[in-house]
């Protein structure tokens, strides 16, 4: 009896070990906003994002799963205990700040206007007045949209490639969205959609993940910042997002 | 144990009742347009002409064979690549109401197959023309009794209208996702938009049984019933 009880709690004490080297980080994102995060004609998930997730996994030693999730409720899945990190091009906003902790920037942009290729009416945030704008529901784009003034209306759709749809129908005047989202989206699509001017805002994305997390967000801070010093950072950022610049 | 933010349940009130207002409008809107185009297919279903017959066929087995979802996406995004651009809320009610059309068809075949087919053959014998024997003798019956599934239909629909959120009406659940991108509360704001479609649903059927009675009320079938047994009391209506 009593060496079956051993044999137990040894088989028990190896499990819980194996377990704990192969513990997974399981990773939120909303993958359509290229060249971050998206879905590739395979199935497969790929972006900038994708593959710096995946590089932090390997060097934490831990298996990378990522779960393709909707944005409206990418935070309340992180809080609900879906996943443990969020990388989505999310920007550290103080609201954002308050549900959830925040690694160290990873990546600066800012917002830009996006209008038909053909459309010359609009060069700047001012000319939005009396415009419908489409966003992309509780994005940084759309709380930038909401504070220009005199808009005529704010279409929040659930992903940026269906505002892009909407404005290229007609729906839209312009689609407020991150700077190399936009240009992703106009090289993608030549002559369709532009980028008017220059970003408007300044932003950082980061990785979002629950608040009193402190061993995780030690490792994942350190684990980014030998990812861009040592070149594996630059290298992501010509894959991924030179062709933009 | 987590403790509700009951400040933001009262602060979200003033969106979440604007909300609720335009998907009652939407739902109110489409299932009139639905229960006149769904009577006019219902019938044709059950016309003597067979290519009549085959279209209403056909309209019922597009329209309830694919998905309500599927539906607003091909009119919102596919129509206008063919010229026909609808805006958001002419795209929800036209999806709602076609969709529902469907249903009702089916509904108001039932009930007018349901309807005794001496009744057809005493109008006739009383010189009514085919119109006027559905008009006043088949329609005013079947309807009193296709009420039950009509409020079915309605309460149904007025849930499924949470769909058209995707092509960014804000309606009801549109204006509470809304407000949980902001303030990443799914609890408080997902119940309070259950509520209030509770709320509404429950509305749609106390009016339901209302008419219901109103109609049973009405009724002459007692009468009539005694008349057709020449002059003997027929026995009581349960």
């Amino acid at each position: 009896m009593q060496r079956i009880v051993t044999a137990c709690l040894l088989a028990l004490l190896v499990f819980a070990s194996a377990a704990g080297a192969q513990e997974v980080l399981r990773v939120g994102t909303n993958a359509a906003y290229a060249p971050f995060e998206f879905v590739d004609e395979n199935g497969e998930l790929q972006g900038f994002d994708m593959d710096l997730i995946r590089e932090v996994g390997r060097r934490l030693g831990m298996p990378v799963e990522i779960i393709n999730t909707a944005w409206e409720g990418i935070i309340p899945g992180l809080l609900a205990g879906h996943y443990d990190v969020i990388i989505s091009a999310m920007t550290i906003t103080d609201e954002r700040a308050a549900a959830v902790d925040f690694t160290d920037p990873y990546f600066a942009t800012g917002q830009v206007i996006m209008v038909r290729a053909d459309d010359d009416r609009i060069q700047q945030p001012a000319d939005l007045a009396g415009k419908v704008i489409g966003v992309q529901i509780g994005t940084t784009g759309h709380f930038a949209a909401e504070k220009i003034e005199g808009v005529l209306r704010i279409d929040a759709y659930p992903t940026a490639p269906e505002a892009f749809l909407a404005l290229r129908l007609g729906r839209a005047d312009a689609v407020v969205v991150d700077e190399l989202v936009a240009i992703q989206e106009q090289q993608a699509n030549p002559g369709v959609l532009k980028v008017v001017g220059t970003p408007f805002t300044v932003e950082y994305y980061g990785i979002a993940l629950r608040k009193g997390n402190e061993t995780l967000l030690r490792q994942l801070n350190r684990t980014l910042a030998q990812i861009k010093a040592d070149g594996t950072y630059d290298e992501l950022y010509d894959k991924w997002l030179l062709g933009g610049q | 144990m987590y403790s509700l933010d009951w400040g933001l349940i009262l602060r979200s009130l003033p969106d979440l009742t604007a909300g609720s207002i335009t998907t009652l409008l939407l739902t109110t809107t489409s299932i009139g347009i639905g229960l006149v185009l769904g009577t006019a297919m219902g019938l044709m279903r059950l016309s003597r002409f067979k290519t009549v017959g085959a279209f209403a066929a056909a309209y019922v087995w597009f329209f309830r064979g694919t998905p309500l979802l599927v539906q607003i996406m091909l009119i919102y995004y596919g129509l206008p690549h063919l010229g026909l651009s609808l805006d958001r809320w002419q795209a929800g009610v036209t999806a709602l109401s076609l969709n529902s059309a469907a249903y009702i068809a089916e509904i108001v075949r039932a009930g007018v197959q349901s309807i005794d087919v001496g009744q057809t053959e005493a109008a006739w014998a009383l010189g009514l023309t085919r119109w006027q024997t559905v008009r006043f003798i088949i329609l005013p019956q079947a309807f009193r009794r296709i009420i039950p599934p009509l409020g079915n239909e309605f309460i149904l629909l007025l849930k499924d209208s949470s769909l058209v959120s995707v092509i960014a009406l804000e309606e009801l659940l549109r204006k509470g996702q809304l407000i949980v991108t902001r303030t990443f509360k799914p609890i408080e704001i997902y119940a309070m938009v259950a509520l209030m479609y509770l709320v509404m649903t429950t509305l749609i059927s106390v009016l339901v049984s209302f008419l219901e009675r109103r109609l049973r009320i009405q009724t002459r079938t007692q009468t009539s019933r005694r008349r057709a047994m020449g002059g003997v009391a027929a026995p009581p209506v349960p």
